[in-house]
C-alpha cells in the first residue's frame, strides 16, 4: 500500500515533469537565469581584467554571481502559477508537500543547468583555477540544494505579493546569507588544494543548512500555499 | 459523502462578505448558491472546495462515516469556474494527463478520449490550450473536472462561455452528478436553478 509520503514523492515528480515541459516550451526561467549570469560575468571580467584579483575575491565573486543569477529565475516557478491563475488548479489535484518538492526539484535542476554554463565560463574568463576539483564540485552540489531550498520557499512567499521582482532578492539575501558565507569559505579551501577534512566544518554547515531549510519549508509550506 | 459547514464567515481586508452560513449536504443533492454580484457566491464555493479558509467557522467532510482531512479533500472534489485556469502553454492532452496523474485517475488515456469526445473536443487534444477559444477552454475545464469522477462537483457559473450544444452537455453532466453524488453550483440563471434541490441565497 502506498504511504502518504510516497504519494507526495510521486506527485512531486509529476509536478516537476510538468514544469520541465512548460520550461522547454517557454524557456523563460532558463533564458533569464543564464543571460543574467553571462552578462554579469562578462561585465565583471572586463572590470577586473586589468587588475589581478586574488583567489579570495574570485571565490566571493563566483558565489555572488551564482546568487544574483539564481535570483533572476528561481522565483518564476511560483510567480507563473499565480499570474496565470493555475495555483488553484494545482491545489485541487495534490497536497502542498508534493507542490513544494516538485518545485524544489525543478529549481535544483535549473541551478545545475546554470552551473554547467557558469563554471567553465568563470574558469576561462576569470582565470580561476581550482586545485581540488572534487571538493569544489561537492561544495557546489550541496550549496545548490540549499540555494534551491531557500529560494523555493521565498519564491512561494513573494508570489503572493504585488511587487514580486524586488522582494525576491531582498527577502532571499538574509535567508541565504549563511549558505553564501559557508560556500565562499569552502570554495576558498578547494581553490587552495586543501583536503576534504579541512573543509569539513563548511561542508557540515552547508549540509545542515540544506536539511534545515528544506525540512522547515515542508512544514511551513502548507500555510503559505493555502494563504 | 457529506459536507457540514458551521457558522461560516468571510471577511476581505476587514470588509464582511457573508456570515452565519450553515450547510449540511449529503449524497444525491444539488445545492445552488445564488446572490447578487459581489455577494460572495464564488468565495463560498472556494471555501467549500478548500481553496481558501473562512475567517470564522468550520467545515467537515465525511466519507463512509469517517472524517476526511483537509489535506486529502482534493481527492474527492473538482471545480469548474471561470477564474480557474489550465496551463496555457501545454496541450489539452498534456494538461489532462498531468492533472489526471496527480488525481490518481485509472485508465486515464481512455477517459481523456471519452470525455474529449463527449465535450466536442475530439481532434483538438494536441493543440496548446492558449489557442483554444473561450468556449473550448470552458469545455476543457469540464473534462478536467470530470476525469476523476468526483464525489463533489463544484460549478461556478455552469453556462459561462458555452454555446447551445455545450450547455446541453453540461446539463446532462449536472443531472448525472446529482443522481449519485454531490453537486454545488453558484448561479443566478433560472435554467440552472431547476437542477437544485435547495437554494442558498447570499445577500452579502
Amino acid at each position: 500500500m502506498r504511504t502518504g509520503s510516497f504519494e507526495s514523492m510521486v506527485d512531486a515528480f509529476y509536478i516537476f515533469k510538468k514544469d520541465l515541459i512548460q520550461e522547454f516550451k517557454t524557456r523563460y526561467a532558463l533564458n533569464a537565469i543564464i543571460l543574467f549570469a553571462v552578462v554579469t560575468l562578462t561585465a565583471v571580467s572586463f572590470s577586473i581584467g586589468v587588475i589581478s584579483a586574488d583567489d579570495d575575491i574570485l571565490c566571493a565573486m563566483f558565489w555572488i554571481i551564482l546568487f544574483f543569477s539564481s535570483m533572476s529565475g528561481l522565483s518564476h516557478i511560483f510567480v507563473r502559477e499565480e499570474e496565470t491563475h493555475t495555483a488553484d488548479t494545482l491545489k485541487l489535484v495534490t497536497c502542498p508537500t508534493a507542490v513544494y518538492l516538485g518545485k524544489l526539484l525543478f529549481n535544483f535542476m535549473l541551478l545545475l543547468a546554470l552551473e554547467i554554463i557558469l563554471v567553465p565560463l568563470y574558469f576561462g574568463l576569470m582565470d580561476f583555477y581550482v586545485r581540488h576539483l572534487p571538493l569544489f564540485l561537492i561544495v557546489l552540489a550541496i550549496g545548490s540544494v540549499g540555494l534551491a531550498g531557500g529560494g523555493t520557499i521565498v519564491a512561494a512567499i513573494i508570489a503572493k505579493a504585488s511587487s514580486r521582482g524586488a522582494l525576491f532578492t531582498v527577502l532571499s539575501f538574509p535567508v541565504l546569507l549563511p549558505l553564501l558565507i559557508s560556500g565562499i569559505s569552502a570554495t576558498r579551501i578547494a581553490v587552495n588544494a586543501r583536503s576534504f577534512t579541512e573543509a569539513s566544518a563548511e561542508l557540515q554547515t552547508l549540509t545542515a543548512y540544506g536539511v534545515v531549510v528544506i525540512t522547515v519549508s515542508i512544514l511551513l509550506f502548507e500555510f503559505i500555499w493555502n494563504e | 459523502m457529506q459536507i457540514k459547514a458551521e457558522n461560516l464567515r468571510k471577511e476581505y481586508n476587514g470588509r464582511l462578505i457573508f456570515k452565519n452560513i450553515n450547510l449540511e449536504i449529503g449524497d444525491r443533492t444539488c445545492i445552488a448558491v445564488t446572490g447578487i454580484n459581489g455577494s460572495g457566491k464564488t468565495t463560498l464555493i472556494r471555501i467549500l472546495a478548500n481553496l481558501v479558509s473562512p475567517t470564522m467557522g468550520k467545515i467537515t467532510y465525511q466519507s463512509k462515516g469517517a472524517e476526511i482531512s483537509k489535506e486529502k479533500i482534493h481527492q474527492y472534489c473538482s471545480l469548474v469556474s471561470p477564474y480557474l485556469e489550465l496551463y496555457q502553454d501545454l496541450t489539452a492532452r498534456e494538461n489532462l494527463w498531468f492533472l489526471g496523474k496527480l488525481k490518481k485517475v485509472e485508465k486515464l488515456d481512455s477517459k481523456i478520449d471519452r470525455l474529449m469526445n463527449r465535450f466536442g473536443l475530439k481532434g483538438r487534444e494536441d493543440e496548446a490550450v492558449k489557442n483554444y477559444s473561450s468556449g473550448m477552454k470552458q469545455r476543457l475545464k469540464y473534462v478536467f473536472a470530470l476525469i476523476s469522477d468526483p464525489e463533489i462537483l463544484f460549478v461556478d457559473e455552469p453556462r459561462s462561455n458555452l454555446d447551445d450544444h455545450g450547455i446541453r452537455t453540461v446539463y446532462e453532466v449536472l443531472e448525472e452528478q446529482k443522481k449519485n453524488k454531490i453537486l454545488i453550483m453558484a448561479t443566478n440563471e433560472k435554467e440552472d436553478l431547476k437542477y437544485a434541490d435547495r437554494i442558498v441565497r447570499i445577500d452579502g
